[in-house]
């Protein structure tokens, strides 16, 4: 009877999105007064769970498992589920954790709610608050199956510490040839740049730059930040950067605690991709830019003057608080 | 190649987000409705797939008569049939069991959908129809090449890429990247008119069950005014970061 939360590695690393969901599934087991299983794949640090409120891990080592495949981590989270009798499953919504969840949701029976901000806000019915409308808005999900999918969004919940003692169980799933379909040729991944979907700070750029040999600011600030970069809509279809980095109602989703918008208007679409990020600081030299409405601190300035500036005076307050 | 394409009709990104009805509906009032933006990059996807290798293409809706203008306007892009099945479901999941049977009856190789609808944001109906076709599945596709009964995807992952191949039968998650925002068509006169004659068959739902159901909708809690700082006193804003936001 456990909520079950399936914690997410990256070579054999968690991260912070994966104690969220911990703690999420903690916050959860607390109201319907039972304890969270964990299950993770090729981890390393099984015990650090504990320290966000997991009871046990089911520790699946698997070799067949190495690379990411969808279906067959969902066969094993669904197994897992059914093994512990649980009738909450909660998982993140990393770009894998959004490929497993409909999978695992039909394979369990499971309605599922998707970018949940909330702990439920009452239990029988179930109800979870999710965001719609790419943030413009909120929905109150009811989820009436027996078994329920939460997919918790990152940042929104946030992390709580809660210290357990995690006990560590070996987990075998039963893998069959299905699951194994679509295969990995290749992965394409920059190592050393932190990522839009991890970074805790967001530095962007807009058409205000005028051209792609001007983003060495942005990189700069981001750099000292050490923050991710992303640009808007405009700037990834001239092709001044590359899709990867267009954030908006089309593009990536950011919820980072700080964006940093540069030379940014601010169309609705833009702002409703951003708009779960925490902080957001705008800098463009027309006071008449809707993203003055949506920020929390705007600087009315020349973006070629600012940000070398500031660029610089952040250096220093990073020096002296260091 | 028999292709179907998964068309949601959903409010263009331009539009005010009201609620109605002790805000259980969605306000269409003055609201113009069109082809899911990831959905469309799926679209001229399938079109370039209808050109180079004489691919078939249908479009499907699950929704009422009112949704019909935007599984024309398929059908203008250049789509041979449509299909609507006609039924206001609850949830993502009821959905993708109607589609899933359409794509069923319809033994198409290769279903298209987008990763999610800029609605309801629930990006659950690709991966959900996969699983309960037993096709293969492809989320947050941003490339598709078939050759024969083979596929080759590239994959958006958080901070870059994966390439993955697949037998068909196939159901992808599609978004930008499938094509180019420049690549996208606005119909053309003999498109619109040609749309007119082809067939959009209504077809009646199965009793597929939702799962989940929608209590009622929120708008965010309404923001305060921006605090802004001169350009010359960067430090007040580094001082804010730091101290009042607690950021840096």
């Amino acid at each position: 009877m456990s909520v079950l939360v399936y914690i997410e590695s990256e070579n054999g690393k968690f991260k912070k999105a994966s104690y969220e969901a911990a703690s999420y599934a903690k916050g959860v087991a607390d109201q319907l007064g039972t304890t969270v299983t964990a299950i993770s794949i090729n981890a390393n640090d099984n015990a650090s769970l504990g320290n966000y409120g997991v009871s046990k891990v089911l520790n699946v080592a698997n070799d067949k498992l190495a690379k990411f495949n969808a279906e067959a981590y969902a066969d094993a989270i669904a197994q897992a589920a059914k093994n512990e009798d649980a009738k909450v499953v909660v998982i993140g919504q990393t770009a894998n954790d959004k490929y497993i969840a409909p999978i695992l949701a039909v394979d369990l029976e499971a309605g599922y709610a998707s970018n949940v901000v909330e702990l439920p806000s009452s239990t029988a019915p179930f109800q979870v608050k999710r965001t719609a409308f790419t943030n413009k808005a909120f929905n109150v999900t009811n989820i009436s199956t027996d078994v329920k999918v939460i997919g918790v969004s990152k940042n929104a919940y946030g992390l709580v510490e809660n210290n357990t003692e995690a006990s560590i169980e070996d987990f075998a799933p039963t893998l069959a040839d299905g699951d194994f379909t679509v295969n990995v040729e290749s992965v394409d991944k920059a190592k050393d740049k932190v990522t839009i979907a991890d970074a805790e700070i967001v530095v962007s750029g807009g058409r205000g730059l005028k051209g792609p040999e001007n983003w060495g600011m942005i990189e700069d600030l981001a750099e000292t930040l050490g923050a991710a970069t992303a640009c808007s809509k405009p700037v990834s279809d001239m092709g001044w950067r590359p899709h990867s980095e267009h954030v908006g109602q089309t593009g990536k989703p950011v919820a980072s605690n700080l964006y940093i918008a540069v030379g940014i208007s601010g169309a609705i679409q833009h702002l409703a991709g951003i708009n779960a990020s925490k902080t957001k600081v705008v800098i463009n030299n027309d006071p008449e830019a809707p993203f003055f409405k949506a920020a929390d601190y705007g600087i009315v300035g020349d973006a070629f003057e600012v940000l070398p500036k500031l660029t610089e005076k952040l250096k220093e307050f990073k020096a002296n608080n260091a | 190649m028999k292709i179907l394409v998964c068309i949601s009709h959903v409010p263009d990104t331009t539009s005010k987000i009201n609620f109605t009805d002790g805000d259980t509906k969605f306000d269409t009032n003055g609201v113009q409705f069109v082809i899911n933006p990831n959905d469309e990059f799926g679209l001229t996807r399938a079109m370039w797939f209808k050109e180079k290798q004489g691919a078939s293409v249908d479009v499907v809706n699950v929704g009422g008569a009112e949704t019909e203008p935007t599984l024309r306007k398929a059908l203008a892009i250049g789509a041979d049939n449509a299909i609507r099945v006609n039924t206001e479901a609850k949830d993502g999941f009821q959905v993708a069991k109607e589609l899933a049977k359409v794509a069923k009856d319809g033994n198409y190789d290769l279903v298209i959908a987008g990763r999610e609808s800029i609605d309801y944001n629930g990006g659950m109906v690709p991966g959900m129809m996969a699983k309960i076709l037993g096709a293969n599945f492809v989320n947050t596709c941003v490339s598709l090449e078939v050759d024969g009964d083979k596929a080759t995807a590239i994959r958006e992952i958080d901070g870059g890429k994966e390439t993955l191949t697949a037998s068909l039968p196939l159901v992808i998650g599609g978004q930008k990247g499938l094509v180019e925002e420049s690549d996208l068509k606005i119909p053309n006169m003999r498109g619109i008119m040609m749309a007119r004659k082809k067939p959009l068959n209504v077809v009646e739902p199965s009793n597929a069950e939702a799962f989940t159901s929608s209590e009622k909708f929120e708008k965010p809690a309404p923001k305060g005014d921006v605090k802004l700082v001169s350009e010359d006193n960067l430090d007040e804003l580094i001082n804010l970061l730091h101290n009042e936001a607690k950021v840096i």
